[in-house]
């Protein structure tokens, strides 16, 4: 075990996984020598050489075509996007190709060893396009997983089987916890699972779930409202497709209650996904409505971030609402 | 040092705009309209068993794409595109390349892919959506695909296997493979982003790929001066790095020889290369339009009799390789084959059921194990409303 951040557990994963397998390739803008704008892959090229972790032309669409092209090979690509709001030029390469590949080929072809880092969302005062949640668009998408991890022992495990999965995966990094998350990290090789959410914590009035760094969120406004005697059950859904019904509904059938959390604009967000499943398998359970504590819709904003976040505070006041409907 | 940028330019002291004028990319031909060849030309590496092989898949081509465009004007297909006038482009690279060398198509190359075995049967298992087609009835006519000829299955979106031409090229050489990728695509597609994405990122990365460009002057209506405003697509790879050369599409030794010498770049020096094939494309864009409404017969005409099967039959003949009468017994097999296959494929049944929902992950997840169970009672309910899946439910 290391006490280590989530920039170091992820840089960590990246290792292990080009160390574990020689066919593994890391590439994106500023990732070679440099490591990164973030740091998240420091050192690899000195350990795994120029041609296996390498700078790319500065080209979204060209960095996930290529990346489709590494992995269609048989290699193992990992590709970063250097921040989730400028992912959009790769969104044909991402939603027309790398998702369909299988598919449009009766798995004569696959890019199932592809995986796409990008950090997301808010917390670094980055304003509109520094700061965006844009899972949404790709849990619409059929082939691909979505993955967010909310701390460093998550986001090692999480990210190792990731890349090992046999499909093409996004996995989202909540950027404002790289360096503010630390956590103890097992030193060796391990995976947590994909398609499976997780109880942090078990609870009987009302059960809250989020991911990556809104956890934060839900547990604050869980603490407060264990002071006015409330019990919340807290979940971490972690893979946001395919997610974990079964999970989410067993506990909302024990509660009776359910708010969803997430920092993406509530329209369309992949909240509504969640609480029309929940709503169609937990009908007769329910107590009161499911709620979702989300971003505006509006963009994001910069002088007024704190206002625009669904923070502990709104989720607070909603735990309150539904216990009082 | 790490800017390595060039500052040592010739410096001017007046203003000098460059122009298209300033790179002059000739053409390369080899072979004359009648069948001969030009003087001091340098000739491919080419002998009478590749010269064959080489024209009896053109006599395919025209046999496949002839009898396919009549059974869709018959209905008996919902699609197709055929690449007449072309086949020299598309069928002379690929003649170039070593059978493991990867193909990536556009979607007019149907012919490169017959060159390297693909049988008519499969051919037509594809175009009829049947339950042996390799892609399991999923995608439009002509969305060919074959991991064991190393011809990667065709995507509508266009210009999308560019940057992933580079990428795979980019995986070979990582690996030490004496292999290159090929990838196909029109005057239309080198407008899309993901061209010069893939061009400038082969350049920077050294990758084995050969882009080739086929040039046929029209994007569906658009013609080539609507296109783009410079040279052709050529003066682009020059700009990005990569070896550049053009050569008239309709001369298959002249695309052979170019294609051979790109290869040896490619692969032994990892260089990549663009080719820039000058074609025309004599049918419509596909069986959906008629390109009467933007193009008129006589430049039809004038390209007509610039056609890449007859010139190279011409030489074939000059050679004492190939005469008429070889010629009328070859174009009947072709026409024989295709029909029976055709026949054939007509009559097996679309994929089951199971098949919609398999390959979107290389496992099941419950959320369509549900939908199938569902879509699976409901048909069951309503099998006359659904009678391409439900006949084989008690089969199965």
């Amino acid at each position: 075990m290391s006490k280590i951040n989530l920039l170091q557990a992820i840089n960590n994963a990246l290792d292990i996984a080009m160390t574990s397998n020689e066919k593994t390739l890391c590439f994106g803008e500023d990732v070679g020598h440099f490591g990164g704008v973030f740091r998240a892959t420091s050192q690899l090229q000195e350990k795994h050489g120029k041609h296996r972790c390498f700078n790319t032309p500065l080209t979204e669409q060209g960095i996930i075509g290529f990346a489709n092209g590494v992995a269609s090979q048989g290699m193992t690509a990992i590709a970063e996007i250097q921040f989730a709001d400028y992912i959009f030029p790769a969104f044909d390469q991402i939603v027309n190709e790398a998702a369909k590949f299988r598919y449009r080929s009766g798995n004569e072809f696959n890019v199932g060893s592809l995986t796409i880092r990008t950090p997301y969302g808010g917390g670094i005062n980055g304003g509109l396009y520094h700061s965006q949640s844009p899972e949404a668009y790709f849990t619409h998408t059929p082939g691909l997983k979505v993955v967010v991890p909310r701390n460093p022992e998550q986001a090692k495990g999480l990210l190792l089987a990731s890349i090992r999965d046999d499909n093409p995966v996004i996995f989202f990094e909540p950027k404002k916890l790289y360096r503010a998350s630390t956590g103890e990290v097992p030193d060796h090789d391990y995976e947590i699972p994909l398609g499976k959410g997780e109880i942090v914590k078990e609870g009987s009035d009302i059960s809250l779930l989020a991911w990556g760094a809104q956890m934060e969120a839900i547990e604050k406004a869980a603490e407060m409202a264990e002071k006015d005697g409330i019990s919340c059950e807290i979940i971490d859904l972690r893979t946001l497709l395919p997610w974990d019904r079964d999970l989410v509904s067993a506990s909302v059938k024990k509660t009776g209650r359910f708010i969803i959390n997430h920092e993406a604009p509530k329209t369309s967000g992949f909240g509504a996904e969640i609480a029309a499943a929940i709503q169609e398998e937990c009908f007769l359970y329910l107590e009161s409505p499911i709620v979702r504590v989300a971003g505006l819709d509006t963009p994001f904003p910069l002088a007024l971030e704190k206002e625009y976040m669904p923070d502990h505070l709104k989720t607070y006041e909603a735990i309150k609402a539904s216990l009082n409907y | 040092m790490s800017d390595k940028r060039k500052t040592d330019a010739q410096i001017v002291h007046c203003p000098e705009f460059s122009e298209n004028s300033s790179l002059n990319i000739p053409t390369l031909r080899i072979l004359q309209d009648d069948g001969t060849l030009y003087p001091n030309a340098a000739m491919p590496d080419i002998d009478q068993t590749l010269a064959l092989k080489i024209y009896d898949t053109f006599l395919f081509i025209r046999a496949l794409d002839e009898r396919m465009l009549a059974s869709q004007r018959q209905g008996r297909i919902s699609f197709y595109m055929t690449e007449t006038g072309e086949e020299a482009a598309d069928i002379g690279s690929t003649a170039a390349l070593k059978d493991d060398d990867m193909i990536m198509a556009q979607y007019r190359e149907q012919g490169a892919l017959a060159f390297r075995g693909f049988e008519p049967d499969e051919f037509m298992n594809q175009i009829f959506s049947n339950e042996k087609d390799y892609g399991k009835g999923r995608q439009m006519p002509i969305h060919y695909g074959s991991n064991k000829l190393h011809y990667m299955t065709v995507s509508s979106p266009l210009a999308t296997q560019l940057p992933q031409a580079t990428g795979y090229a980019y995986a070979l050489k990582a690996q030490d493979k004496p292999n290159c990728v090929i990838c196909y695509f029109g005057d239309g597609a080198a407008s899309e982003g993901d061209f010069h994405a893939a061009l400038n990122m082969a350049g920077v990365l050294k990758t084995p790929s050969i882009f080739f460009c086929r040039n046929n002057g029209y994007a569906i209506s658009t013609p080539a001066h609507e296109q783009f405003a410079g040279d052709g697509i050529a003066p682009r790879g020059v700009a990005l790095g990569l070896k550049t050369i053009r050569v008239d599409g309709n001369d298959v030794l002249a695309v052979l020889k170019a294609t051979q010498e790109a290869r040896k770049l490619a692969v032994e020096h990892h260089q990549p290369v663009l080719i820039e094939a000058m074609t025309y494309r004599l049918g419509a864009h596909s069986s959906s339009d008629d390109p009467s409404g933007y193009r008129n017969k006589s430049e039809e005409d004038t390209w007509r009799s610039k056609c890449p099967v007859s010139r190279f039959k011409h030489w074939l003949i000059h050679q004492g390789w190939w005469d008429e009468e070889q010629e009328l017994a070859r174009k009947e097999t072709h026409r024989t084959s295709v029909v029976q296959a055709m026949k054939k494929g007509e009559k097996v049944p679309a994929p089951a059921l199971k098949e919609l929902f398999t390959d979107v992950y290389d496992s099941l997840p419950w959320h369509l194990e549900e939908q199938h169970k569902a879509l699976e009672q409901h048909i069951r309910k309503y099998p006359d409303a659904y009678k391409t899946t439900s006949w084989r439910f008690d089969d199965e």
